[in-house]
């Protein structure tokens, strides 16, 4: 335990409703937090204060802290766009208490001094949790494997080349079945270089309206259905990272009723936008994979409603205001995300796509057995990882005054509804809304 | 509300006196152009046209044009409508009348000049108009005037002709916005 | 009066058919005015039109000039070679130091499908898209449907087929939106891999049978055909390609008796268009080339002169994005 856990106040707060899909619970409930821990969850008012610092929750939803299980930090070596400690603030603020930061950093987190570093920078700001994803290859070059288990020992919670592809299928194969032997994942950013040929957003009537370049759906579902074979095939455990077309969604369903290891995830800006955001050229709607039809968008929604998506994932992704506000052929691609994840989740319960259970377990628990944290619950014993959140309150989204380092996002001037209040990580108050 | 000063009838005779001066000025129609400043100056120099061949038996040459490629502001009216220029004779050596229905600051006279002027060297520029309001901000004057009727800047003087608007005369209309024309 | 919103030229897509018509019947005076000895009026006397280049052109660019001056205007040329953008200046930044100059108006061609909307978003003048990327190339549209008027009078109803490289083609784009607003059939023509499906959603009929579109056709489009597509596997060869595509007289009798055959240039003899055909009564390529300068100028009148007709809707606003669902969202 740390020395700043050792020494926290106690914490009650009360009134709110507790709601933990991996306990089942879903109630008013008081919760005490003592020592990093959930000391105590009870009847409402039947706790005393004692000391501790009193949190009033009432008509507040009380849930485990998100888990964000793809997130770039850009520390080490794209400290202009963010660092690991304004990428935790960002996280608190939108209510994350864990972040899996993928590894296109500069050096590659490909071996395990830059896991530690991550893991000390991430320490020193004391915000949010960190957990390191290491490189599948060595620089990220999709030829060799790079070294896992030492990398495991330092701290990493599952392997990914996220940014990049990994176009030789031997190496796929090889980087499921090494991982076996450490019991992690191995994410897989689905995008097939030849069809992409240089494109920018989704094919379609957009692009083609556009002139712009397009990246055909198949270009993801082609990988996704191989790396669904490799994973049968060598009984290793996948994940899916931000899936985005109609037939992706329904390989993964098979897949799982196929008994695969496969888990996978979709983002807030998936399951809420599509393809003609990009009208205008607006370059905050540049990502990889790229927005896609209505139908798609549809898919992603009936995939996080059945569960075969179950884990929701921002793959907030950092970029100076100069990377983006060039042509939108030039401009980089990827968008922020954590800030937003509980307003735009919050609308698909509102239009229920979601109960709202269905959507805190894609938040907590899916990501924290994906990557095997002992997390992502508010059981008596957990560490205390909690956010409060008042699912009602309205605000603009002003994205000038976004906590990140950077502002890309397409949601600046939206009205949104559900707002963090308060964010508590092993047990300490690291974030409070100033209303 | 308009108040119509001028009718069908009084115009007709406003031009055929208009058409008299014009063959007794220039002594006959050859060397004669009469041509028509866009939109409604157009129809009235056909009309003249016609009248000076009913007087001489031939008629003068008959060309418009068009001067919203040479407008020197745009308190000139609008632009909405940007027409040909049909000039089809050699200006070079001609006596050009210019028509236009209502001579006010000038301006719209000075650019047609500049048009005339950028197609070739007349020998003579002379200016018909059917209603001379007054309030000149050049130093330009008609030849041959319809009729002069004095305004105030803040009134409009609206000129229909059949051709173009159905109807025909020359209206006074009170309390337009000072650059009406 | 219309109500003036005009401020840039910077596709046909969304452009109405009154300020289409309005700019084609403006060029017919500015015609007038490249027929005369002294092939100048004064309409645009004092003014600085800056034309950004940034793409090799002889043609459009000489075109631009050429209207500028007959104008009156000062028409100043920037291309890439040798300026800041050689050095690494970004676009943008470029902008922001024209902007500083106060032109009053900039005519761009650029490799970036946006790269018109980008300077519209920085400059506060009107912005001319002289081909940006794949997406449009208003004026040669422009252009080409004054070619056509002058020749049918008519384009609603008409049978039009554009043939060639669809996918990469910014001419092919403006036109075909231009040619839908006026009421016109468009047939698209080419191989599959270079004609998308979503042309059909337009409003176009898709033919992959040179002989089967060019049918009763009115009037014949023929797009370049570029030689760096080669190799991309978009088609196996240029031969080919001429194979299938070229119009020959053969295929040509198919048309319409008093057919008319279009080609922006500049033009792959015996690969787009046979040359019995290219030089043959039913080719009006030069009368493109001289309506260029016409419209041109037209164009310019109509965006920068304060009282004109301008064109209605080419605002750029702020972007707004919407959720696929509208409930919540947008402020």
């Amino acid at each position: 335990m740390s020395d700043r856990t050792r020494h926290a106040k106690p914490i009650l707060i009360r009134g709110g409703r507790v709601l933990d899909p991996a306990s089942d619970v879903d109630e008013p409930k008081d919760v005490l937090i003592e020592k990093g821990v959930i000391a105590a969850l009870a009847k409402p008012g039947s706790l005393d204060a004692d000391g501790a610092d009193v949190i009033e929750a009432k008509k507040y939803y009380v849930t485990p802290g998100f888990i964000d299980m793809h997130v770039h930090l850009r520390e080490p070596g794209y400290e202009y766009k963010e660092t690991v400690a304004t990428g935790c603030m960002s996280a608190v603020v939108g209510g994350v208490t864990s972040v899996a930061c993928m590894a296109n950093t500069n050096p590659v987190n490909d071996n395990a001094a830059v896991t530690q570093y991550i893991i000390e920078k991430a320490a020193l700001a004391g915000l949010a949790n960190v957990f390191p994803i290491g490189a599948v290859s060595v620089g990220l070059k999709g030829e060799q494997l790079s070294e896992f288990g030492e990398m495991a020992e330092a701290g990493i919670v599952a392997v990914s080349d996220d940014g990049r592809p990994i176009m030789d299928c031997n190496l796929m194969r090889r980087a499921l079945e090494y991982a076996r032997m450490f019991d992690f994942p191995v994410i897989a950013h689905e995008e097939d270089l030849a069809l992409c040929e240089g494109g920018v957003m989704n094919e379609g009537i957009t692009s083609m309206r556009l002139g712009l370049r397009g990246i055909p759906a198949p270009s993801e579902s082609v990988m996704v259905a191989r790396d669904i074979e490799l994973a049968r095939y060598t009984r290793g455990r996948l994940h899916v990272a931000h899936l985005s077309t109609a037939e992706s969604v329904e390989m993964v369903r098979r897949g799982k009723a196929d008994g695969i290891d496969v888990t996978a995830e979709a983002t807030p800006h998936h399951f809420t936008l599509d393809e003609t955001a990009v009208d205008d050229y607006n370059t905050n709607a540049k990502m990889y994979p790229p927005l896609r039809s209505r139908r798609d968008v549809e898919a992603v929604r009936e995939g996080l409603a059945d569960g075969t998506i179950d884990t929701i994932a921002t793959d907030h992704a950092p970029h100076h205001r100069d990377e983006k506000g060039v042509q939108f052929d030039e401009a980089a691609k990827g968008i922020v995300g954590m800030e937003t994840v509980l307003p735009l989740t919050l609308e698909l319960v509102r239009q229920n796509v979601l109960t709202m259970r269905r959507m805190i377990e894609s938040l907590t628990i899916a990501p924290a057995r994906n990557l095997g944290l002992d997390r992502g619950t508010l059981a008596v014993g957990a560490a205390a990882d909690v956010v409060i959140f008042d699912p009602e309150r309205e605000w603009t989204l002003d994205a000038s005054t976004l906590a990140s380092k950077s502002n890309n996002t397409p949601f600046d001037g939206w009205r949104c509804q559900g707002k963090v209040t308060r964010t508590i990580v092993g047990g300490r108050s690291v974030w409070e809304d100033a209303q | 509300m308009a108040k119509r000063i001028l009718n069908e009838q009084q115009i007709g005779r406003a031009l055929r006196r208009i058409a008299h001066e014009i063959v007794e000025r220039n002594g006959g129609a050859e060397q004669l152009a009469l041509v028509g400043i866009r939109t409604r100056g157009a129809p009235l120099a056909e009309r003249l046209v016609a009248a000076i061949a009913e007087i001489e038996g031939a008629p003068p040459q008959l060309g418009a044009v068009d001067v919203s490629l040479y407008r020197d502001d745009v308190g000139m009216g609008s632009t909405a409508h940007l027409g040909p220029t049909d000039i089809s004779f050699d200006v070079n050596g001609m006596t050009i009348v210019l028509v236009d229905d209502v001579l006010y600051t000038g301006r719209t006279v000075r650019s047609a000049m500049d048009a005339l002027i950028d197609l070739g060297r007349p020998s003579a520029i002379q200016l018909a108009v059917l209603v001379d309001r007054g309030h000149r901000e050049l130093p330009i004057r008609a030849d041959y005037v319809g009729k002069n009727v004095p305004t105030a800047r803040e009134q409009k003087v609206q000129v229909k002709v059949g051709e173009q608007d159905g109807d025909e005369g020359v209206f006074l209309e009170e309390d337009v916005d000072a650059d009406g024309r | 009066m219309q109500t003036v919103a005009r401020r840039h030229l910077l596709g046909l897509d969304g452009v109405s058919d009154e300020d289409i018509l309005l700019l084609l019947d403006s060029a017919g005076s500015m015609k007038e005015v490249s027929a005369r000895d002294v092939k100048k009026v004064p309409t645009l006397r004092g003014k600085t039109i800056i034309n950004l280049f940034l793409e090799d052109s002889t043609r459009t660019r000489l075109s631009f000039e050429i209207a500028a001056k007959r104008l009156s205007a000062d028409s100043i040329n920037l291309s890439s070679r040798g300026s800041s953008l050689s050095k690494g200046e970004t676009l943008a930044d470029t902008a922001r130091n024209l902007a500083a100059m106060a032109p009053d108006a900039i005519v761009i061609r650029h490799a970036s499908p946006g790269a018109a909307r980008l300077l519209a978003d920085i400059i506060d003048c009107p912005i001319i898209n002289a081909g940006d990327g794949a997406h449009e190339h208003p004026t040669q549209a422009l252009l080409d449907l004054l070619t056509i008027r002058e020749h049918k009078h008519e384009i609603d109803g008409l049978n039009v087929v554009i043939v060639g490289d669809i996918l990469h083609s910014r001419v092919a784009r403006s036109n075909i939106f231009g040619l839908l607003t006026l009421g016109a059939k468009v047939r698209v023509c080419g191989p599959p891999t270079l004609l998308p499906a979503e042309f059909a959603e337009l409003g176009c009929e898709l033919h992959y049978d040179l002989a089967s579109a060019v049918k009763g056709a009115d009037v014949v489009m023929m797009l370049r055909i570029q030689r760096e597509r080669q190799g991309h596997n978009y088609f196996p060869t240029l031969d080919e390609y001429a194979h299938f595509f070229c119009l020959t007289e053969e295929i040509l009798a198919e048309a319409a008796s008093d057919v008319i055959i279009l080609h922006p240039g500049p033009m792959n003899r015996g690969i787009e268009v046979a040359s019995e055909v290219a030089d043959g009564p039913y080719s009006v390529m030069m009368n493109q080339v001289a309506n260029g300068v016409a419209m041109r100028m037209a164009v310019l009148y109509q965006l920068i002169v304060p009282g004109a007709g301008g064109i209605r809707g080419s605002e750029v606003t702020d972007r707004q994005v919407e959720p696929v669902v509208a409930s919540g969202g947008r402020a």
